[in-house]
């Protein structure tokens, strides 16, 4: 048996009474174990479009979630109506889908003694409440910054300021309850810039998220920063097709680290369908290269106290010096490979689990950007990526990306409507330098990467 | 013809619903509506030769917006009293320089589209666990029968019953049944240390029979167990600029990224798009004439109306090479002074109104698609594609193939990796030298994002020769 902890007080009163009820007619109905997850929250969110509010958004909404396994057999809902018939009817409905799919022998909750006992709040939660004019002056503010940084920012695709916060609550036939509040303050500010000579326009945006608003930089300094990242894409071009030396910044190394976050997800690796089976323990990056995930960053972006089956999150690392130490799992994938879950199971209300990163990053070198791209005699920056050019299963990799090109060290013109090309194994062990620039802007972050030889694809 | 939707299934009466407009509709607010939408949603996946997941979900809420010269205030709720309908009025109406002046709205008269482009009895979306867990089955069993070296099948059926009314301040009530459906299969092949991935699919608003019908799905499986295995023996895709020959369906993908999204109203209203103001001008070869039809019996991107309550049309987005239309929805096509194309959709209550593709394809030419390959010399043949993405500002946009052959002095040879394409929006369709008289529309699983929000979405290309377009290989 788990040792209960003692829900605290505001679910003690609100969704607690509720999902034992739930739980308790599941098993009337036939069920062996369940779960449940509850959702809800606020958000607000303004868009300012040159000077002027565009849209303005305010909303409340909850979802109720069920899983329920009848021996073997399991199926999962949802719902927005919190209605005793509605819930009900849930029930039965559940009951009646899992009877009718097959039965997997590895499926279940994870055992009651996994169940997270030592719940920290983590700090994910700012109260702070602001006033509509307060926000629609922030989002006013980060974009009369960029219109004013320079003059070829001569339009806008708008500036955005979110916010919102929520509360989790997950209790399971085990007698796990659990519960986190959590908060989000962004701005965005998408400045864009023509060019006087050809007409030619281009976009960029800056952004910042943070769980504490007083957090949260000057509206002003995000708005000079996209700025300065649309204009100085102006006159970009092609360049010919060779191969060179590709740095990525920090943006697009952290969609590196997201492939690669992908690869050791147990649900690929069971499926075969990572191009990462079969290597735990091995080789698989260059020797510059530890990643961590870590879900008890105090105010951390992918922070939370207990993962989405209620098993305590921790610190893992994943890849060590090169050598790949840990997948992420949870409890369904853990099982399918004969392995522990790593408290990586995530949740969306209404479906199953799956897994997820918490805050998952490389730990970051001793070279600045700077000196990395001085290090490149004739190469590529690059700043943006786009498309879906990567297969998991073989780690083919082919997308359209947008930067400036390198000669003798320093940046000498942007380019664009290029690709860069190679394949996700080999370009993780041609990892020559790790940046010292780590800054989190989301769950996942990098420093500045630089591979030595890629293929781009240009004129 | 489809039901009519009474505003009671949501719990609201309709004076309820005349009330919420009348606090909309405020002196400064041009346009208010209430979007109420009930979502049934059913999904079973396969994987590993059993059917393992089974899951619904049930969504309703109303979507309440007010706009007011450029400036939409919206709010929404799951809950649907009286009182947050009032509250989610009070918010939107927020945006009106001064929240005073009622105006009165007329009473809304209830009807219903006057088109029915997906007739379904309501019996017939509900389909018993039992026979979908069947079909999955079947497919399994197909696709590891098509080649040994099939290790691995996946394979998901997904469901929505949509139940939408829409109340406008124009004093239109009018309200659709919108089902939905999809077939998803990938397969993993191997071959010692070579593994390899292909994908099929197929749905639309059509119910369950629709995917039995001549066996249909069985296609699907071996069409993912064939792109599976064909992958095991691709080469290294080339990298450079080369003229490519795109087969027809799918690959449609290449106008909803390189022209569709750039015609969207809302960019060209903020000339923010590299299409803004080239209506009239040249931005295809004249072999190009391209539409947005959202009329096609049962197709995945249809709507018998959008999401505004305007009958969806087919618009000419392109004409003999010349653009000729954005698509709108009714904010940018009043700021805008132009028609009003039914292309106003939205994800569901929580989401606003955007303009958005509905099925976008190209009509055909008369080359014979034969011709069109034996033209090319040294090239690229590619069949099917992966997902792609533009830049809206500088009109870049990539789409990346799953499927693709080399072409050889005018014949099609090996199978090559996967990789992007990359091109200019407003250029690359003046590149195109030749149409097939082939037009095929794809088998209905396209999903567009935008601004965060998912809507189907189809595509459709007869086979087209583009004189040159940079890939994104590896082999130099």
């Amino acid at each position: 048996m788990s040792k209960k902890s003692s829900p605290p007080a505001e679910i003690a009163n609100g969704y607690a009474q509720l999902a034992a009820d739930v739980l308790a007619r599941a098993k009337t109905c036939g069920a062996t174990e369940a779960d449940i997850v509850v959702a809800d929250g606020e958000t607000f969110s303004v868009q300012v479009r040159v000077g002027a509010v565009d849209r303005l958004t305010k909303a409340r909404e909850k979802r109720f979630g069920l899983r329920v396994f009848i021996g073997k057999r399991s199926a999962t809902t949802s719902t927005s109506d919190f209605s005793q018939d509605s819930l009900e009817r849930l029930v039965a409905d559940t009951c009646t889908l899992a009877k009718a799919v097959v039965e997997d022998d590895v499926s279940g909750l994870p055992d009651a003694a996994q169940m997270a006992t030592d719940l920290p709040s983590l700090d994910l939660y700012d109260g702070t409440v602001l006033d509509t004019e307060t926000q629609i002056d922030w989002a006013k503010r980060g974009e009369s910054a960029a219109f004013a940084a320079d003059s070829r920012v001569t339009n806008s695709e708008g500036a955005e300021f979110d916010s919102s916060s929520g509360r989790v609550v997950l209790a399971n036939s085990h007698g796990f309850v659990g519960s986190y509040k959590s908060s989000n303050f962004s701005l965005s500010v998408s400045p864009i810039a023509t060019d006087t000579g050809t007409g030619a326009m281009q976009r960029d945006a800056w952004y910042e998220v943070q769980r504490k608003f007083a957090r949260l930089a000057a509206a002003e300094s995000i708005g000079q920063e996209a700025a300065r990242r649309a204009v100085r894409r102006l006159g970009a071009r092609k360049v010919a097709t060779k191969r060179v030396p590709v740095v990525f910044d920090q943006e697009t190394a952290g969609s590196l680290l997201a492939n690669l976050c992908s690869a050791v997800s147990g649900y690929g690796l069971y499926k075969r369908a990572s191009f990462l089976l079969d290597k735990l323990g091995q080789t698989m990056a260059s020797d510059l290269i530890t990643v961590h995930d870590d879900g008890r960053i105090v105010g951390g972006l992918g922070s939370r106290p207990f993962d989405g089956e209620g098993l305590a999150t921790r610190k893992n690392t994943i890849v060590e010096r090169g050598v790949l130490k840990s997948y992420l799992l949870d409890t369904y994938s853990g099982r399918k490979l004969g392995l522990p879950s790593t408290g990586n199971a995530s949740r969306s209300v209404g479906e199953s689990p799956s897994v997820g990163p918490t805050n998952f990053y490389l730990v970051p070198g001793i070279k600045s950007p700077q000196e990395i791209i001085a290090s490149v005699k004739d190469g590529l920056y690059v700043t943006e990526l786009i498309g879906f050019g990567i297969n998991m299963v073989t780690g083919d990799y082919s997308r359209g990306a947008s930067g400036f090109w390198i000669e003798n060290g320093e940046l000498a013109y942007p380019v664009e409507e290029i690709t860069i090309a190679g394949n996700l194994k080999q370009m993780f062990k041609d990892i020559e330098v790790v940046g010292s620039d780590l800054v989190f802007r989301g769950r996942i972050a990098s420093p500045t990467l630089k591979i030595s030889e890629m293929m781009v694809a240009g004129n | 013809m489809s039901e009519l939707v009474q505003l009671t299934t949501f719990g609201v009466t309709e004076l309820e619903a005349q009330h919420a407009l009348d606090r909309l509709k405020v002196r400064d607010v041009d346009y208010a509506d209430l979007y109420f939408e009930s979502r049934t949603s059913e999904s079973v996946s396969m994987e590993e030769g059993i059917v393992k997941r089974a899951a619904k979900s049930i969504s309703q809420g109303v979507g309440v917006r007010a706009t007011s010269g450029e400036k939409t205030g919206f709010a929404y709720s799951d809950e649907l009293t009286k009182k947050d309908l009032e509250i989610a009025a009070d918010t939107a109406r927020y945006i009106a320089n001064s929240p005073k002046g009622d105006v009165p709205v007329p009473v809304p008269t209830q009807r219903r589209p006057t088109r029915d482009l997906y007739p379904m009895e309501r019996a017939k979306a509900e389909v018993a666990t039992a026979d979908r867990v069947a079909l999955l089955n079947e497919i399994d069993a197909e696709a590891r029968r098509y080649d040994p070296r099939i290790k691995n099948v996946m394979a998901s059926f997904n469901t929505e019953y949509k139940l939408v009314a829409v109340a406008t301040s124009d004093g239109t009530l009018v309200s659709d049944v919108q089902p939905l459906s999809r077939l998803q299969i990938t397969c993993i092949a191997e071959d010692h240390d070579n593994r390899q991935v292909g994908s099929f699919g197929g749905g639309g608003r059509v119910a369950f029979e629709f995917y039995r019908e001549g066996d249909r799905h069985l296609g699907y499986a071996r069409e993912a167990a064939r792109e599976a295995i064909l992958n095991l023996s691709a080469v290294d895709a080339p990298a450079g600029v080369m003229p490519v020959v795109l087969a027809g369906g799918w690959p449609g993908i290449l106008l909803h990224e390189a022209i569709g999204h750039g015609l969207e109203a809302d960019f060209n209203r903020k000339k923010t798009s590299a299409f803004s103001s080239l209506i009239g001008k040249r931005v295809a070869s004249e072999v190009c004439t391209i539409v947005d039809d959202g009329t096609l019996p049962f197709r995945r991107g249809s709507l018998n109306m959008d999401d505004e309550g305007t009958p969806t049309s087919c618009t000419t987005l392109i004409e003999k090479g010349i653009l000729r239309r954005y698509i709108t929805d009714k904010l940018n096509a009043r700021l805008m002074g132009i028609p009003l194309t039914g292309n106003g959709r939205r994800e569901n209550y929580q989401s606003v109104v955007l303009p958005r593709m509905t099925n976008t394809f190209m009509l055909a030419g008369e080359s014979d698609p034969q011709d069109i390959i034996r033209s090319v010399k040294t090239g690229l043949y590619a069949v099917s594609f992966g997902g792609g993405q533009v830049d809206i500002t500088n009109g870049k946009f990539v789409f990346s193939a799953s499927e693709a052959y080399l072409i050889e002095d005018g014949q099609i040879t090996k199978p090559v990796k996967g990789a992007t394409l990359i091109g200019n929006g407003p250029e690359i369709l003046t590149k195109v030298s030749m149409v097939g008289h082939d037009l095929k529309l794809d088998n209905g699983i396209g999903t567009c994002g935008k601004d965060g929000q998912s809507v189907p979405v189809g595509v459709g290309l007869p086979t087209i020769k583009i004189e040159e377009i940079t890939v994104g290989g590896t082999r130099g």
